[in-house]
């Protein structure tokens, strides 16, 4: 008995030795997959572009929180589409934000500084943006993708793929460039893990870009011929637009007839306006013939508390139906400022449509930023069809609107502003302006003829049909460069409400049209150097 | 190759088994047993051979006989109170023998980690805590047992939930961003580390009353054994044994009531009332009401535990067992909040082949239910409009309940209604956990003073649960109601197989003590995903997730005394961890100590007044290896679940992502270095320790920022910068009155303690502030501490007050630090943390007849908190918003602010505190019947606290107070039965 006992110990023992010895240190996530062998599959490829896309729109891998992508703020602050919106509108004229979040308040301020953690949120989405592509880019080389026997109809959809990541590289190099000019600058050739990146100046990044979107441009699908909410040949058309548009800031000269040149593509590409103007900012706006490139949402599968989630919520409160905007709730947090109201007619959507406010109940004044009946909420993002159907989540959090990043009624307006600023015949600008004015007026009592228009008039025509679209602040730095604009975004010329810190508005130094880079990457990164002024 | 070493190294002892029987005559040995005070007979002395279970007991005359085998040279002589005498038989048939009170605690064997030592033979900084020096009265988690009781541990509970996590920390946390937890072995079982789901806190699986002893291992000359998980010091819990005696049974029932000692400070209905009709807008008085509710009161409740253990302790012949069963049912003071917990313990442990192998087997199996309260009610209460009643019988769609509301629905911003947030949730966990293992102690036949030990030990674990929310729960309402489950399983498996062998040397005067081994451990831990289920629809599942890693090491040690003077140890261990890649994954950790026993020289010898004194030197190396993830150092991709995908065309697509990742990650490595001096006076009635030691982490795991676009992240967990951590720890025991009818014993202990970070960046950076760490509640995202090279961790980040001259704080005026005319963030400064600079210990008990007395209390100084709930809550901006109200501290009688001023230091406080843990009082009735024997008890814990402080309570673990479940006062009776 005794015996039997030990032997069978002594069995136990030996087997347990031995399982303990061949098992090896060489763990491997059991349902993760790892990068040797995520590629191997095609099937793959197309949930990583997904991921590309989604990055600027969701925040993580669960939706609508759970799993960052990064890290260092609440995990819905960190879109990259919200804090895209918030540093080009509430670092203008266009919005306020009650909130008490961190230094929020300091974005409309405009006394922000290096440690501003919205900022960083930006700086970092768009380098885990760069860094992303990067990875995908490096991954399906030619030469990968052969070695990995992607071949026949795969291969020519995963060089499409490879494509389109280069453009979301550009596309966020492009908001690099605006925001923080002279920044680190990461190709797919650079490995992945502790190096130091180096610094590009905003003038070579100008360059690289150029070269870059002209180089996949005949490498895109054409326009408006690829699936809903992937990027075709017009949206590189649009992003070069920009960069010529803006070029006299970028680099110091101007490029008007080559943003011209991109202009008249996209408009020959057979794009045509939305018969409503509110029907690009309601929850089928995919529909609308408008768009050139959006950013997707869905109220059950593309779930953030970023995006269009803070955009429709955020400016719901005081006396606001929360119903009739889709949503179960308002956050009481954006109103526009009274300079966006008096570009308008009246608030009242007449006889302007464009002019969309919620005014019962609030005041015009903002004597209170955290108040938020001070200022007028803007409602043109809603959470219903063009139908008046409320969108697909039960719970009315998330949205089914997309977010414009790019519609055709901004090229026109571009179109026209090159025209203004080369000089040439504004025939064709009128007509275009005309199309939208009339869009917006139901009729062509708003319409303008050539002496209308100015550059003063087209600052105004922007606000007033792009308002709120994440356009603001590029557009008010730009428009310095034009006669009579100087200084207009950071001066004393041009005040708004709460500009500076004051209630009445006063001017900031001149350094400010450009964010700083964060202090943790100044920290982190000893090749670079911080953005004068700060 | 260490494969083959292993095998052999199992083998032979096992082919020994079957080959080797000895059968041999037995002798016998008689004698008696007195007491060396006064020579008086003692009785009910246990007499045993040495190494084996072979024992009597001495007779009431104090006479003993005993028959031993002829291979027993030693007989050892113990008896509750006084030291064990080890007596070398040399032949002799007759053996007399004087026992000596205790007075000491060096006879004490204290368990190292592989192996034993004799209390004084250690080298290293060890506290030894035996049941007798628990903290009394009813404990749901063992590590409260040692509260207050060890110099350089400090020990919180969490909260005051029923089961809540324990805060520990050994010497400071040797580590930023990495595990501070102390590892914890159980009967030679290393625990999970982890938690479980289904249960606030897995140690509390165990049950406090099997525990025997907690031995703390302070300094890496004593835990480095443990290589790699040792950096915060190891904790050895032993649980009581089986005897070879005759059945004891032992039952004890303890009943508690528990009481809300104080709630935070708000404003009453009137004064609330009061306030908006002078402050507030038009709309604003229009919402308020004609009630008083006390919504704290609402919420809290006074509440009964039930404990109820019983154990069965003998030895059927040679194999000596303890059974014991366990049930407690404790209900928190937060309403619904209940936690019940069943605990079965069995050891065993047999000797067989004539005391050469001796078994060890331990199980401890228990099963917890919890409910979990809604812990949101707490802030709500605080929040919630005084004015309000609870119950609004015309609201059926909200359970009855009153809410805010908004064109006829509820208010998504307000918060809400307390009472209905706790009573209309139903979170219910059960968590089973199960710990073993069989230890084998093999005395080598042909050389008895070699021994092999294998050990196989699991801790496998399954928490699962629900989640209920019914739609008429207010936040419920626009998904109509919802359900959701979890499921966790962990299972982790070890084996370790040392050989050990202890030889004295007579002649060289010389005592050796060498052990060499081999530990392997396994975890896996596990959760499947599951749908949530609304009433609007099914949320599918998410991914489920399974992560494992594998820990191997080798490890050996060398004891060497000379002359009982000179004691040298020397250890190493080689480990390897599957967490980090093929180049980082091995490494060493050394350790050396020395011990200079000066009471034993020959001046010092004969001293009256110093029975022990002894000074100890260590140094050693340990590493921390518990980053967090299995596999940090691998480049990977995960996919998202259903609700994150992205739209092409009509399709959507699941995400696959790359995960950010540093290849080259590796374990923090900690260096400690400590001397001690530990000191027995008249007999070891009074003896006191004294420690001091420096550590130093490098290597240190930091979550720092990535050079932005050279990684897949922004953040990472590296290894950057260093962490030093210094102190000094004082102990004392003493017995100052021992008498036939009174006994009073006391024990005291100091510690100091400093932390400072020397390096936190892969590059110098003059202007970097700093890691921004310590997230509070007031807007999103808002921090209020910071890593900085030169401060302790978690310095406090805060702008300097300007106060008038009636000392009030002047609303948004602070002091221009850097005098640039500006006020901004760089005005912030480093002002305080919340680490205690000194904190003691001190327990005392008396014994009069058969009274006993004894209370424990902790006091800790120079620790400072932030006052979250005053500073988010204690502005007048709070008491209104468009559509609904809500209370606000009263603190804004104070300041007046009116918008929140969360970065102003005048809510850093000073949060000093003194704390009577506990009060005990228990009479030993005596024989009440043949055979059974009656202890009774009251208790009172968390007796008083004395502070400054201006919240709710001084002692939370992180230095951040908000909405902080309290504490409750508990008033206990038990009685312990013995037969």
């Amino acid at each position: 008995m005794k015996n039997k006992f030990i032997k069978a110990f002594s069995l136990v023992m030996l087997v347990v030795f031995f399982t303990s010895c061949t098992k090896t240190l060489d763990r491997k996530p059991p349902y993760d997959v790892t990068s040797a062998t995520v590629y191997d599959k095609f099937s793959n490829y197309k949930q990583i572009l997904a991921k590309l896309y989604a990055g600027l729109a969701v925040s993580g891998q669960q939706g609508p929180s759970g799993r960052p992508d990064i890290f260092g703020l609440d995990e819905g602050f960190s879109s990259y589409l919200r804090q895209y919106w918030q540093l080009q509108e509430l670092a203008s004229d266009e919005a306020v934000i009650g909130w008490n979040d961190g230094t929020i308040k300091d974005l409309h301020n405009m006394t922000w500084t290096p440690a501003n953690e919205f900022i960083r949120m930006m700086y970092d989405r768009i380098f885990y943006q760069v860094a992303l592509c990067n990875e995908f880019l490096r991954e399906t080389t030619d030469d990968k993708l052969s070695e990995r026997k992607i071949t026949g109809g795969d291969l020519v959809e995963a060089k499409k793929y490879h494509n389109e990541a280069r453009f979301l590289r550009a596309l966020s190099y492009y908001h690099a460039i605006d925001m923080f000019g002279n920044v680190p600058f990461v190709l797919e050739t650079d490995p992945i893990g502790s190096f130091f990146p180096t610094q590009i100046t905003r003038a070579n990044l100008f360059t690289w870009l150029e070269t870059e979107l002209k180089a996949i441009e005949p490498l895109l699908t054409a326009a408006r011929q690829n699936e809903y909410g992937r990027a075709d040949q017009a949206a590189v058309w649009m992003v070069l637009a920009k960069l010529y548009l803006n070029a006299a800031v970028y680099t110091g000269t101007a490029r008007h007839s080559d943003c011209v040149t991109y202009c008249n593509k996209i408009m020959a590409a057979g794009y045509t306006l939305a018969s409503q103007y509110q029907y690009n900012f309601l929850a089928d706006n995919n529909t609308s013939p408008e768009l050139i490139f959006a950013v997707n949402f869905d109220g059950l599968r593309t779930k953030s508390w970023g995006a269009m989630t803070y955009l429709i919520h955020a400016p719901v409160g005081g006396n606001m139906n929360p119903a009739l905007y889709g949503i179960n709730g308002g956050w009481s947090g954006l109103r526009a400022t009274k300079a966006l109201v008096n570009v308008f007619p009246t608030a009242t959507g007449t006889p302007d449509s464009r002019g969309m406010f919620h005014t019962s109940g609030q005041n015009l004044e903002i004597v209170d930023l955290s108040t938020f009946t001070d200022g007028y909420p803007v409602t043109k993002y809603k959470n219903v069809t063009s139908s008046g159907v409320k969108g697909s989540d039960p719970d009315g959090n998330f949205p089914d609107t997309d977010f414009p990043l790019f519609r055709l009624a901004d090229v026109y307006l571009m179109y026209a502003e090159c025209v203004m600023a080369t000089s040439a015949d504004k025939t064709t600008a009128v007509t275009y302006i005309n199309a939208l004015r009339q869009r917006a007026y139901g009729n062509v009592s708003g319409n303008i003829t050539a002496t209308d228009l100015t550059f003063d008039f087209l600052l105004k025509e922007r606000a007033r049909e792009l308002n709120w679209e994440a356009h603001r602040r590029q557009d008010l730095i730009r428009f310095e460069k034009y006669p009579g604009f100087s200084n207009y975004y950071t001066g004393s010329t041009y005040v708004w409400p709460w500009k500076g810190g004051v209630a009445g508005g006063v001017g900031v130094g001149t350094f400010r049209t450009l964010f700083p880079l964060p202090s943790t990457d100044i920290a982190a990164n000893p090749n670079l150097v911080q953005n004068n002024g700060y | 190759m260490y494969c083959e070493r292993l095998l052999k190294a199992i083998v032979f002892p096992c082919l020994l088994f079957f080959s080797l029987t000895a059968f041999s005559q037995e002798k016998t040995i008689t004698g008696k047993v007195t007491d060396s005070k006064d020579g008086s007979p003692m009785a009910g002395v246990s007499v045993t051979a040495k190494g084996s279970s072979v024992g009597t007991q001495t007779k009431a005359d104090g006479t003993f006989r005993i028959s031993v085998s002829p291979s027993t040279t030693v007989l050892v002589f113990s008896f509750v109170g006084h030291d064990s005498e080890e007596v070398s038989i040399n032949g002799r048939s007759s053996i007399d023998v004087q026992l000596a009170a205790t007075n000491a605690t060096l006879g004490e064997v204290v368990v190292t980690g592989y192996g034993t030592a004799r209390k004084k033979d250690l080298t290293g900084s060890i506290t030894l805590i035996t049941s007798k020096d628990f903290q009394k009265g009813p404990q749901t988690s063992p590590l409260q047992l040692i509260q207050g009781k060890a110099p350089g541990v400090q020990i919180s509970t969490g909260n005051g939930m029923p089961g809540a996590g324990i805060y520990i920390r050994i010497r400071q946390g040797a580590s930023l961003n990495a595990s501070n937890d102390p590892l914890i072995v159980v009967d030679g079982v290393p625990l999970e580390t982890g938690g479980i789901s289904g249960v606030a806190n897995p140690l509390t699986l165990l049950n406090p009353n099997d525990i025997e002893s907690m031995n703390i291992l302070k300094d890496a000359s004593a835990t480095a054994i443990f290589g790699n998980r040792a950096s915060n010091g190891v904790i050895i819990i032993t649980t009581k044994k089986g005897n070879s005696g005759r059945l004891k049974v032992s039952y004890n029932n303890n009943v508690t009531l528990s009481t809300v000692t104080d709630v935070a400070d708000v404003l009453n209905a009137d004064e609330y009332r009061a306030l908006v009709m002078a402050q507030g807008t038009t709309a604003q008085k229009a919402l308020l009401s004609l009630g008083h509710t006390k919504w704290q009161d609402q919420i809290y409740r006074d509440a009964i535990t039930v404990d109820n253990n019983i154990s069965f302790t003998g030895g059927i012949k040679k194999f000596p067992y303890r059974l014991s069963l366990g049930y407690m049912n404790q209900d928190g003071i937060l309403k619904t909040d209940n936690l019940q917990r069943g605990t079965m313990t069995i050891n065993l442990n047999p000797k067989l082949m004539k005391n050469h192998l001796s078994i060890d087997i331990n199980m401890k199996n228990s099963v917890t239910r919890s409910r979990f309260a809604n812990q949101g009610a707490i802030g709500a209460a605080v929040f919630f409009d005084p004015t309000k009643p609870v119950y609004d019988p015309s609201k059926p769609q909200y359970g009855g309940y009153w809410e805010w509301e908004l064109n006829g629905l509820p208010n998504t911003l307000a918060s809400k209604n307390p009472v209905s947030i706790l009573e209309q949730t139903r979170n219910v966990g059960t968590a089973y956990r199960s710990i073993g293992n069989i230890q084998f102690e093999y005395k080598f036949h042909f050389l008895p003073d070699l021994r092999a030990n294998l050990n196989l030990g699991y801790d496998v674990s399954r928490g699962s649960g629900t989640s209920r929310t019914p739609k008429t729960n207010a936040s419920a309402f626009y998904n109509q109601g919802s359900m959701s489950r979890y499921l966790q399983k962990r299972w982790n498996y070890l084996s370790d197989f040392y050989l050990n062998y202890q030889k004295n040397i007579a002649s060289i005067k010389s005592r050796v003590d060498a052990t060499v081994g081999y530990g392997w451990q396994d975890w896996t831990n596990y959760s499947p995903g599951f749908p949530t289920i609304n009433g609007t629809g099914v949320i599918p599942a998410g991914p489920p997730f399974k992560s494992q890693h594998t820990l191997l090491s080798m490890f050996g040690r060398v004891n060497y005394g000379f002359d009982d003077r000179y004691l040298l140890t020397g250890s190493v261990r080689r480990d390897g961890s599957s967490r980090f890649s093929t180049d980082n994954r091995w490494g060493w950790f050394p350790a050396a100590a020395f011990a200079w026993r000066i009471s034993r020289e020959s001046f010092m010898r004969d001293s009256k007044t110093f029975s022990d004194l002894k000074l100890r030197l260590g140094w050693g190396k340990t590493g921390q290896q518990d980053v967090g993830s299995d596999y940090p150092y691998l480049a990977r991709y995960s996919q998202s679940d259903s609700s994150g995908m992205y739209q092409f065309g009509s399709n959507y697509y699941l995400l696959l992502r790359p995960e950010g990742y540093d290849e080259n990650l590796k374990w923090e490595t900690t260096e400690t270095y400590n001397a001690g001096l530990d000191v027995g006076i008249l007999n070891g009635r009074v003896s006191f320790s004294v420690d001091v030691y420096f550590k130093r982490t490098k290597d240190l795991l930091a979550v720092i920022s990535v050079p932005a676009g050279s990684n897949l992240t922004n953040q990472i967990l590296t290894n950057v910068g260093n962490i030093e951590n210094k102190g000094l720890e004082f102990s004392i025991n003493a017995t100052p009155v021992r008498s036939k009818n009174f006994t009073w014993e006391f024990s005291y202990n100091f510690t100091y303690n400093e932390s400072e970070i020397t390096n936190l960046s892969k590059i110098k950076d003059p202007n970097a502030i700093g890691n921004l760490v310590g997230g509070i509640s007031g807007g999103v995202g808002n921090t209020i501490q910071i890593h900085t090279v030169g401060f302790a961790p978690r310095t406090f980040y805060v702008y300097k007050q300007v106060y008038d001259q009636n000392e009030k704080p002047i609303e948004g005026l602070y002091v221009d630090l850097n005098k640039d005319g500006a006020s901004n963030e760089k005005d912030k400064y480093r002002y305080k943390d919340p680490q205690p600079k000194y904190f003691m210990g001190l327990s005392s008990q008396f014994e009069y007849k058969k009274w006993t007395m004894s209370f424990s209390a902790r006091a800790s100084f120079d620790n400072y908190m932030y006052n979250n709930f005053n500073s988010n809550s204690g502005t007048y901006q709070n008491f209104g918003f468009p559509n609904y109200l809500g209370n606000v501290s009263r603190d804004v009688l104070v300041t007046g602010f009116t918008v929140p001023r969360l970065w102003s230091d005048y809510y850093i406080e000073n949060a000093s505190y003194v704390r009577m843990d506990n009060i005990n009082l228990g009479y030993n009735v005596g024989r009440i019947c043949k055979n059974a024997t009656l202890r009774v008890s009251a208790n009172v814990q968390n007796v008083f606290v004395i502070t400054k402080y201006s919240g709710l309570d001084p002692e939370i673990p992180g230095g951040i107070d908000n909405n902080f479940y309290p504490r409750p006062r508990t008033y206990s009776l038990g009685f312990n039965l013995d037969f």
